[in-house]
């Protein structure tokens, strides 16, 4: 259905057509800039905050790894935490035993190497339907979390690796007590990261993947290779779930069996329900808000806050993210009204995929 | 009748404006923060409750001020996950200030604290995790639960002691559990026995039953058994449906198998089980029965088990620390004046070792038996001052 309105109503010019949209889309919008900028000026307002803002830097990076398969490949996952976990593990060995001692060198390695596992497993993820593939992912992530089990020798077991020493950014910025650089840190790779992803999401690969998500019996017959697209989007996404499990194992110089638990995955798909998927702010809102609910509840009632995430959860499905969306909308339609918004509306890519932040 | 309004607004402003005033002047100098973080949810989550209700209660009996200083009590969650109880730590040290890290539900949590006490120089007192190693990784590292092998070791040598010649060895395959299969096999070697064979399970399969017929097929005296504490009941039922208990053979193991807390609702078949332990609610002294008496009515009923009677001791300490060090605050006093503290604890004398920061307590081996109607580990023989015996095997 995407694909083919797009043909129908552009016949003369498809191509044309489909480069300026990608073009006009690709533009960054006022509500974007200011997002990152707000998220940038964070290190000077909030410099108490920085620790949790941290950790909320490392779970939006590892949801939009989770975005980017879900909400525009179509794959849903348990497995995450198997990229997060192998590449956490890498990054504190590899500190451990000097082998790599510069963390930004270390950092992308990390990701290479979960990536490179992402394309391993890539081919088992194309089998199969939905339910197939939550269980074949979660098994990859139990599977390794075992194996690093079972070489406690190695990796520290259950108590966890111990003695990784993670030398100072550039020789200079060493990890502080107080997080201000592991949070200057995390913040400046989820932006690098987030910018890759959104040239990625808005290139005509990003386009066939969607025409993928939406029919891929259709996207097959227009000559969208799709076994390989899928392939290249799982393993691209291994690799920045690998950077945040990279990320958390440098900042907190500690990395245990934990980072390849269930829940680290089901948690993601917690936020990306909290924030949406399909439109790469999802992860980094659902993130925020997920990491400060629980960190409010949680001092409130340290027992029994799980319940009130629990039931800010099913109120959220209860009122429909889509309805919220729509509020959102609202809001964004006066806006453009007053005209700051320059997007051409004319064409729109089927009514399934949500348009812009 | 406006007016007498607007005066009631006054009152409650002005009020206000003097609480606030004193919190701030008693923030500003004379108060001492207490950062408690325990697993309050998830798989571990009874520790982290009996360690909160003892450490309020503690605070109940014995006020909030210690050597002029008002003490606050901070409980965190951490899941016992170890990089949220690292990133909770570090918030706990540079935002709230804390003179003293507490709790630790699991020896991961725990590790991953050390390096940041011993930058800080913030005293971590651990009331829960149990590996030998953790006190040798900081110097501001004090114990008040206990080791694995201060109860395994003793159990090793009552049951070779006590006619138990050949055993087969059960353990949840993790730390604890292979910390616990080692130090029994050592032990019991070295005394005679000899351990047939030795089995490791799943941590989250609590499915016992091939194990046990692997272990019954060997025909052994006794089997030792080391389960994390919820997973007791379940072991010990199995074991009775398999009729294990009918052909002779004994359970024996460390009290985690028979915790207070669940022990009442194992249900029967656990009668007869013998484990060694620092503590159980029967241990019969009057600090105990005011201990438990008072527990059970701050908390519904609740019965306290090893980690609340860890809890309440670790506040012991750091109230006695802080009297000692007379009003200082920062950590090298207090560690100082926790080395060597002795005190008359609920499960009876303990004290904090000097060398090693570790506690130095009595173990009780006990038999599950039904006293008034409800189950109880009943302590019918006595080891005394038992050390850390890996550490004390080391400096030897």
């Amino acid at each position: 259905m995407t694909v083919n309105t797009l043909n129908a109503k552009n016949l003369a010019a498809p191509a044309a057509n489909v480069s300026a949209y990608l073009k006009s889309r690709a533009r960054w919008s006022p509500f974007e800039i200011a997002f990152w900028v707000f998220a940038f000026a964070t290190i000077w307002l909030f410099p108490g905050k920085h620790l949790i803002l941290k950790d909320t830097a490392i779970l939006a990076l590892f949801a939009l790894s989770l975005d980017l398969i879900l909400g525009y490949a179509g794959i849903i996952s348990l497995g995450q935490a198997a990229f997060f976990g192998l590449a956490g593990y890498f990054a504190g060995l590899v500190a451990k035993y000097g082998i790599v001692n510069e963390p930004v060198v270390a950092l992308v390695l990390s990701g290479v190497v979960a990536a490179a596992l992402g394309f391993a497993t890539s081919f088992l993820v194309l089998r199969g339907s939905d339910l197939t593939r939550l269980m074949v992912t979660l098994g990859v992530s139990l599977m390794l979390g075992e194996v690093a089990n079972r070489y406690s020798n190695i990796t520290g077991g259950a108590d966890g690796l111990q003695g990784v020493d993670i030398e100072p950014l550039f020789g200079r910025f060493r990890f502080d007590l107080y997080g201000h650089n592991g949070y200057v840190y995390c913040l400046s790779v989820l932006f690098v990261c987030f910018v890759i992803v959104r040239r990625i999401v808005y290139s005509p690969f990003g386009l066939s993947l969607r025409a993928v998500k939406g029919n891929p019996l259709r996207a097959a017959a227009i000559g969208i290779p799709v076994k390989w697209r899928l392939v290249a989007i799982y393993t691209v996404s291994a690799g920045i779930a690998g950077i945040a499990g990279a990320l958390l194992t440098q900042t907190t110089a500690f990395c245990s069996l934990d980072v390849f638990s269930l829940e680290r995955s089901a948690d993601l798909l917690l936020v990306l329900i909290i924030g949406g998927t399909g439109y790469l702010y999802g992860g980094l809102i659902g993130a925020v808000i997920y990491k400060f609910l629980q960190d409010w509840i949680a001092n409130l009632t340290p027992q029994y806050w799980q319940f009130w995430i629990g039931l800010v959860l099913v109120v959220l499905v209860l009122i429909g993210r889509d309805r919220m969306r729509n509020w959102i909308g609202t809001v964004r339609g006066a806006v453009a009204g007053v005209g700051v918004r320059l997007l051409p509306r004319s064409i729109t890519l089927g009514g399934a995929a949500p348009d812009g932040p | 009748m406006k007016i007498a309004v607007k005066r009631r607004y006054f009152v409650a402003a002005a009020c206000a404006a003097m609480a606030f005033a004193a919190a701030g002047g008693a923030r500003a100098q004379d108060s001492v923060k207490i950062g408690f973080i325990l697993p309050m949810t998830g798989q571990q989550q009874s520790t982290g409750k009996q360690i909160a209700a003892a450490a309020k209660l503690f605070m109940a009996q014995h006020g909030d001020t210690v050597a002029g200083k008002k003490v606050e009590l901070i409980i965190k969650d951490d899941g016992a996950v170890p990089d949220n109880t690292k990133r909770i730590a570090q918030d706990l040290i540079v935002n709230e200030k804390v003179t003293f890290l507490a709790g630790f539900g699991v020896t991961p949590a725990a590790l991953a604290v050390a390096p940041l006490a011993t930058e800080s120089k913030t005293p971590e007192i651990v009331t829960a995790a149990g590996t030998s190693i953790i006190t040798e990784k900081s110097p501001y590292i004090a114990r008040t639960s206990f080791t694995l092998a201060q109860s395994v070791v003793p159990m090793a040598d009552w049951a070779a002691q006590n006619g138990v010649k050949k055993v087969v060895s059960m353990v949840s395959d993790y730390g604890p559990g292979i910390d616990s299969e080692n130090s029994f096999k050592a032990e019991f070697a070295k005394q005679g026995g000899q351990v047939l064979d030795a089995i490791r399970f799943p941590l989250t399969a609590p499915d016992f039953a091939p194990f046990l017929q692997r272990a019954a097929d060997q025909k052994p005296d006794a089997i030792f058994v080391f389960v994390p504490s919820g997973q007791g009941g379940v072991f010990i039922k199995q074991f009775v449906e398999r009729g294990l208990d009918k052909a002779g053979i004994k359970i024996i193991g460390p009290g985690d198998v028979t915790d207070d807390d669940l022990l009442n609702g194992m249900g029967d078949a656990v009668l007869g089980t013998i484990t060694a332990h620092i503590y159980s609610a029967d241990h019969d002294s009057p600090t105990n029965k005011a201990f438990v008496a008072a527990f059970k009515k701050a908390n519904d009923g609740l019965r306290p088990n090893f980690m609340a009677v860890s809890g309440y001791d670790g506040m012991h300490l750091m109230y006695e620390s802080l009297q000692k060090a007379g009003g200082k605050t920062d950590g090298d006093s207090l560690i100082a004046a926790a080395k060597g503290m002795a005190w008359e604890s609920p499960r009876g004398p303990i004290s904090i070792d000097p060398d090693t920061r570790d506690i130095v307590q009595n173990v009780y081996i006990r038999k599950v038996e039904k006293k008034n109607g409800e189950l109880y580990n009943v302590e019918f023989a006595t080891f005394p001052a038992v050390k850390d015996p890996i550490k004390a095997a080391e400096a030897k």
